[in-house]
């Protein structure tokens, strides 16, 4: 039995989990040496949160949760730093403050 | 020795070249399989790192939205759920190509069968990446090779043309493509002659070939005769050309050495991928109507202000002036222009119909102040005929900045200026004192004054910008804004050529906005004008 440490989190951005948004999750998912997976549901299917074919074949929309888990060293850090990316909108609105 | 082949196809950008071919279409480009699998799993590993150090190199010089897309590029190309069963084709002897193709096309499958617009779209994208990869494994890999050669193929993806070196000239000649394609916009902004819609180019052993990009026309294998016609055409132009560089980088002035502010008109973000902007004095018009395209839903306030956000930076601390929604005319949209209008060029269109839609009027202005604190923006409203249509818009806009306080949103409210193209405002001007600054629409006012549609090929030859009565009207409303202290450029097709800038100079104009092609052009010209 794998030990995970779980959250959900509602996705607010405006076309869901696509292109630029999966492309930060994953980038970020794989900072992380636990092992991290999603889900559109609380029973799975659970997919790679480090694969970016996968998570973008998940077609998450707007106002949909996302379920996190993840199990190995650092599986806490993982699961609330995804879930903060999701929750901050995807870092757009700062990214582009720290661009200009 | 190859018989010379003549192939029409549509103009998509000017100018003529002559060199080398170079085919770009992978299914030209086959593979040699080694018939090891083990080969051919180390050259599938090395092609993918190869397309992963060239998007890297792209990412860089590429735009916003461009840049986004290469970054999705990246990740795929990085990602074991992908590349693993191209591995496993290759373990089971498979040729890497054909593996890899194989597995991508499965993937691609499940985009193009999405009822999402935007998921959908992203097909494209694994396409250009397939393709990136398979030009590695068939060694005409990095385009770096092509410098100097006329590009042929079905259709070709930005990323490439961005990726291509232009240095050395060369042009594009597709089989497919459309001249108001992504790639034929960069190609203009960067003078690349490109021709599509081609049709069958057979390859057959053709190693050389001409283009002109103005007349449609590619001639594979010419031969001596027509060789010795097209080099000499295309020597008239590198000549030309050679004469206009040195200007680019130069500040435009006239022959006296009076300053000229030379601003450019933009279509599409990407073109500025392209260009530098220290060769210009700003934007003197950017269209909007590149966020509201027919047939894709329409853009909310957050996507327009990225957008606007983008050009701000380009531009650093030079002018950007954004033209609000011109649509309707020979511009519709599915959904905002009316349907069935009998004559489009004299109904809603420009300001008149984004003032019954406020609502998509609103969001642009929202998304443009919020912009305007990030650099020095401007807005220009299109078709404005009468004062009340402007007071209406700047009432709108005090509002937007009211709501905008309200919520404790930075932003900052911009100069509020006028396109002037419709002959009322350039035959009383006064009447819209309180515009922020003028800017004239050459090509609408021609086609009003003379009477004669831009779409009417029949009647193309009334509509000639520099007919007096057109030059009387520009030379008014220059009058008119230097005694009352309001600024007027011109940002129609006529200030992007050589032969109206003598006529437009005497007219009392200093600020002109013009192709980004025709920069150096433009600046050599003005440098032979002495104003009177």
């Amino acid at each position: 039995m794998t030990d995970w440490t779980s959250s959900s989190v509602v996705i607010r951005h405006k076309v869901g989990l696509h292109a630029r948004p999966s492309v930060k999750l994953t980038q970020l998912a794989k900072t992380f040496a636990a092992t991290v997976q999603i889900a559109g549901t609380p029973e799975g299917p659970w997919i790679d949160a480090k694969s970016i074919v996968k998570v973008m074949a998940m077609k998450a929309k707007q106002d949909s949760t996302l379920y996190l888990r993840a199990s190995g060293g650092d599986a806490a850090a993982a699961v609330t730093a995804l879930a903060g990316l999701v929750e901050r909108d995807f870092d757009e609105d700062r990214a582009h403050a720290a661009s200009g | 020795m190859r018989h010379p082949v003549e192939l029409k196809g549509r103009p998509a950008s000017d100018g003529i070249f002559a060199g080398p071919v170079f085919f770009l279409s992978t299914a030209d480009a086959v593979r040699q399989a080694s018939g090891d699998p083990a080969i051919e799993r180390r050259d599938f590993d090395a092609a993918v790192a190869a397309a992963i150090a060239g998007l890297g190199a792209l990412v860089a010089i590429a735009e916003g939205e461009g840049a986004e897309m290469l970054a999705f590029q990246i990740a795929l190309l990085e990602d074991d759920a992908l590349l693993a069963p191209a591995r496993d084709l290759i373990g089971q002897g498979k040729p890497a190509d054909i593996a890899w193709r194989k597995t991508v096309d499965a993937e691609i499958v499940g985009y193009e069968m999405s009822d999402d617009d935007y998921f959908r779209a992203r097909a494209t994208d694994l396409k250009d990446m397939r393709d990136r990869v398979l030009r590695q494994l068939s060694g005409t890999g990095g385009l770096g090779s092509q410098a100097g050669a006329i590009l042929i193929g079905d259709d070709v993806p930005p990323s490439l043309f961005l990726e291509a070196d232009w240095s050395k000239g060369g042009a594009i000649a597709l089989r497919q493509g459309s001249p108001s394609s992504h790639v034929a916009i960069l190609a203009r902004a960067r003078g690349v002659p490109m021709v599509v819609g081609l049709g069958d180019i057979i390859r057959d052993g053709h190693s050389e070939a001409a283009i002109d990009g103005a007349a449609g026309l590619l001639v594979l294998s010419p031969d001596a005769p027509q060789k010795r016609l097209w080099s000499a055409k295309a020597d008239a132009l590198s000549a030309r050309r050679d004469r206009e560089a040195p200007f680019l980088d130069r500040p435009a002035r006239l022959g006296d050495g009076s300053r000229i502010e030379l601003l450019i008109n933009v279509a599409e973000p990407e073109e500025l991928a392209v260009l530098d902007p220290g060769h210009c004095d700003g934007i003197g018009l950017m269209r909007s109507e590149f966020l509201f395209r027919d047939g894709r839903p329409l853009p909310d306030e957050e996507t327009q202000y990225r957008a606007y956000r983008r050009l701000l930076d380009w531009a650093g601390d030079k002018p950007v002036t954004i033209r609000t929604l011109d649509i309707g005319g020979d511009k519709p949209v599915k959904g905002l222009t009316p349907e069935g209008e009998r004559n489009p060029f004299l109904g809603l269109r420009g300001v008149r119909l984004t003032l019954q839609r406020k609502d998509v009027f609103t969001a642009q202005l929202r998304a443009l102040a919020r912009a305007a604190t990030h650099g020095n923006l401007k807005i220009m409203v299109p078709m404005i005929t009468l004062s009340a249509e402007l007071d209406e818009t700047a009432v709108l806009l005090d509002q937007v900045m009211a709501d905008l306080a309200r919520d404790g949103v930075a932003a900052k409210r911009p100069p509020l200026g006028i396109m002037v193209e419709v002959p009322a405002v350039a035959v009383a001007p006064e009447l819209l004192a309180k515009a922020a600054f003028f800017s004239i629409g050459s090509n609408d006012l021609t086609q009003y004054v003379m009477a004669a549609g831009r779409d009417e090929a029949s009647v193309a030859a009334l509509g000639d910008p520099a007919h007096p009565a057109v030059l009387r009207l520009i030379a008014h409303v220059a009058n008119y804004g230097r005694e009352r202290g309001i600024s007027v450029s011109l940002c129609g097709d006529m200030a992007s050529e050589p032969r109206h800038l003598a006529a437009l100079i005497a007219a009392g104009l200093r600020t002109l906005s013009v192709s980004p092609a025709s920069i150096a052009r433009v600046k050599a010209a003005l440098a032979e004008i002495k104003p009177i």
